[in-house]
């Protein structure tokens, strides 16, 4: 054993980018860890420099506006709070919210409900399945702009005519400013499942046979091992899933644009949707960009509140 | 010995995985088999619908779109080839794909190897959260400025596109990646250093061969992104020439938004290639995005 105690440990290190000085020595076995070479430095300081240029200063950039009445073009002013004090009084933003909440909550639940299904299903004893588990996941490398002009044409022109005895469908959904959100819900969850059964696949196969094979033998049903095995034991992909689901799901733009583009009217404009407009084109640059600020905490919060939530139960297992 | 020892961990753990599902002597269930055959045509009847309307002549259109063309026609996929100048988009997206991929693997498993490794130190640890972090702000936050810097930077181009894809998966990607490097024995880049390697040669050389699995992972997340994204070049890109596919289709759609036999040809072309290399790729595929979530 001692000889194949790694002898480079305890040797210094002829590491050619180790930084000079000092290094001679060696001796102490600490001082050799931790010294960083200067590669690792090479290694992280080009990307972080980039990240930095493209990702943090535009977000810092967007913070800034915020407190401006920059129109995305001419001159501007610092005017402080304005825009947030505007912006919750503004009736456009709170639908904005309202909606994408809506859809939201709807979708995360659909889908995760759908897929954790579909994924008990892909995962039991099947024929095919690996040809199901492949179909269910072509919506995933399908672009939802693309599919979303095709479920368009379901909708306005397919569905109103096989359903021609219901009302709803009759009169084209996406026309429908009570309604159309259930088709962007539709969608969304078309698209969503197929990535949410992967990962709760992946989950389901990390649950040892045997659990299921000692419960049935005391004679526990599908259903009661369903609830006391499998869905405890998936509690961690379950949590990532709802997270990430929410998080994309408020982000809601692809979809609406094919659908309705928000309309009827502003009945299916998301937050999203809202910022791209007014701050591209209706010259709100910096009062979107205030919407986009207050967005930022409010998906934050709402990832937060969730981990709690959902890690608690977790726990509780 | 060592080395060699742990160069078979992640090989022989795919095998044992492998055996837990190929091993399965339950009967088949015929009746579950029924249902997700019925299930898939949620998947599939959208997927018709695309096929057979592009094979129609307008006159056909008629029904409820269920129906199958009475006489095939291609003159839809001739006319949606010109309108939407599909080579062109289609090699834009493809170079914005690749290129992104490309940067993606080399850049961001160097940038991971370099956090997991050096995670006690304080420098490199706080480039972990820092980088993280981003993984909760929303894109619109930083929409507006982007656009702004890009156009700026005179990177409002497939050049700049590229970058935003790197950067922008930058969080989650060091988050798989640190996760599988830190699974790799220390003890392998020992050997190598004893025999002279420096750093680099170490990553090149022992780390990133073995982060197959995890690139293949990356690699297909992205491209899947940076293939159908649609909001990004929407904003970034100013030349009209640079479209990519999904920019073309919402060009086309707002200017011959009744033509749909056309419009339903250039749907399915934008669609095919993702779909054609996924039909080929399926297995590979799903079982990389699989890896990636186990971690």
């Amino acid at each position: 054993m001692t000889t194949t105690a790694p002898p480079s440990r305890v040797r210094p290190l002829p590491d050619a980018d180790t930084p000079p000085g000092g290094s001679g020595g060696g001796t102490s076995r600490r001082r050799v860890i931790g010294r960083t070479p200067r590669a690792f430095y090479w290694m992280v300081v080009p990307a972080l420099v980039l990240f930095a240029a493209l990702h943090t200063v535009p977000a810092l950039i967007g913070i800034f506006y915020s407190f401006t009445n920059y129109a995305g073009y001419g001159t501007w002013d610092i005017i402080g709070i304005g825009n947030y004090v505007a912006l919750f009084q503004d009736d456009r933003v709170l639908r904005a919210y309202g909606f994408t909440f809506g859809v939201a909550i709807v979708a995360t639940i659909l889908v995760n409900v759908f897929s954790l299904l579909l994924a008990l299903f892909l995962n039991a004893k099947i024929k095919f399945q690996s040809a199901f588990r492949g179909i269910f996941f072509i919506p995933y490398v399908l672009s939802i702009l693309v599919v979303g002009y095709v479920f368009q044409y379901i909708f306005a022109n397919s569905l109103p005519q096989i359903f021609s005895g219901i009302p709803l469908f009759r009169d084209n959904i996406l026309a429908n400013p009570d309604w159309a959100w259930l088709a962007i819900v539709t969608l969304t969850v078309w698209q969503g499942v197929a990535f949410s059964t992967i990962l709760y696949i992946a989950g389901l196969q990390t649950i040892p046979q045997e659990l299921y094979e000692a419960s049935s033998i005391d004679g526990a049903s599908t259903v009661r091992q369903f609830w006391a095995i499998t869905f405890p034991l998936i509690g961690a992909f379950f949590t990532i899933n709802m997270v990430l689901s929410m998080k994309n799901y408020l982000q809601v733009f692809d979809q609406i644009i094919p659908l309705t583009n928000g309309g009827p009217g502003t009945s299916t404009e998301s937050i999203t949707l809202l910022i791209f407009r007014g701050g591209f084109q209706g010259g709100e640059y910096a009062y979107q960009t205030t919407n986009a600020v207050v967005y930022l905490v409010v998906i934050i919060l709402v990832s937060l509140v969730q981990f709690r939530i959902l890690q608690r139960r977790e726990v509780d297992f | 010995m060592t080395a060699t020892r742990s160069l078979t961990v992640p090989a022989t753990r795919t095998r044992r995985r492998r055996r837990a599902t190929g091993d399965d002597t339950r009967k088949v269930n015929w009746w579950l088999t029924a249902v997700v055959a019925v299930l898939s045509l949620t998947v599939l009847i959208p997927l018709y619908f695309a096929v057979v309307t592009a094979l129609k002549t307008p006159d056909q259109l008629a029904g409820t779109g269920f129906e199958l063309p009475t006489a095939v026609t291609f003159e839809n996929f001739v006319n949606a080839w010109n309108l939407t100048e599909f080579p062109r988009t289609l090699m834009n997206t493809a170079v914005i794909a690749v290129g992104a991929v490309v940067l993606t693997l080399l850049t961001n498993s160097m940038v991971s190897y370099a956090i997991a490794r050096n995670m006690h130190k304080k420098f490199f640890k706080g480039v972990y959260f820092y980088v993280l972090t981003a993984l909760f702000v929303p894109f619109p936050i930083i929409m507006l400025p982007v656009v702004q810097e890009t156009a700026f930077l005179g990177i409002d181009n497939q050049v700049g596109l590229i970058l935003l894809y790197t950067v922008y998966g930058l969080s989650l990607n060091v988050f798989i990646y640190t996760a599988f490097i830190r699974s790799i024995p220390i003890e392998l880049e020992e050997a190598a250093r004893t025999d002279g390697a420096s750093t680099w040669r170490v990553f090149w050389q022992v780390i990133f061969p073995l982060l197959g699995p995890m690139n293949a992972t990356v690699g297909i997340l992205t491209c899947v992104w940076a293939w159908n994204d649609f909001l990004l070049p929407l904003v970034i890109l100013s030349d009209p020439n640079a479209r990519t596919l999904p920019l073309a289709q919402y060009v086309f759609q707002g200017q011959f938004n009744t033509d749909y036999t056309t419009a339903f040809a250039s749907y399915l072309m934008a669609m095919a290639p993702l779909l054609l290399v996924y039909v080929f790729a399926q297995r590979w595929v799903i079982s990389g995005v699989m890896r990636g979530s186990i971690k």
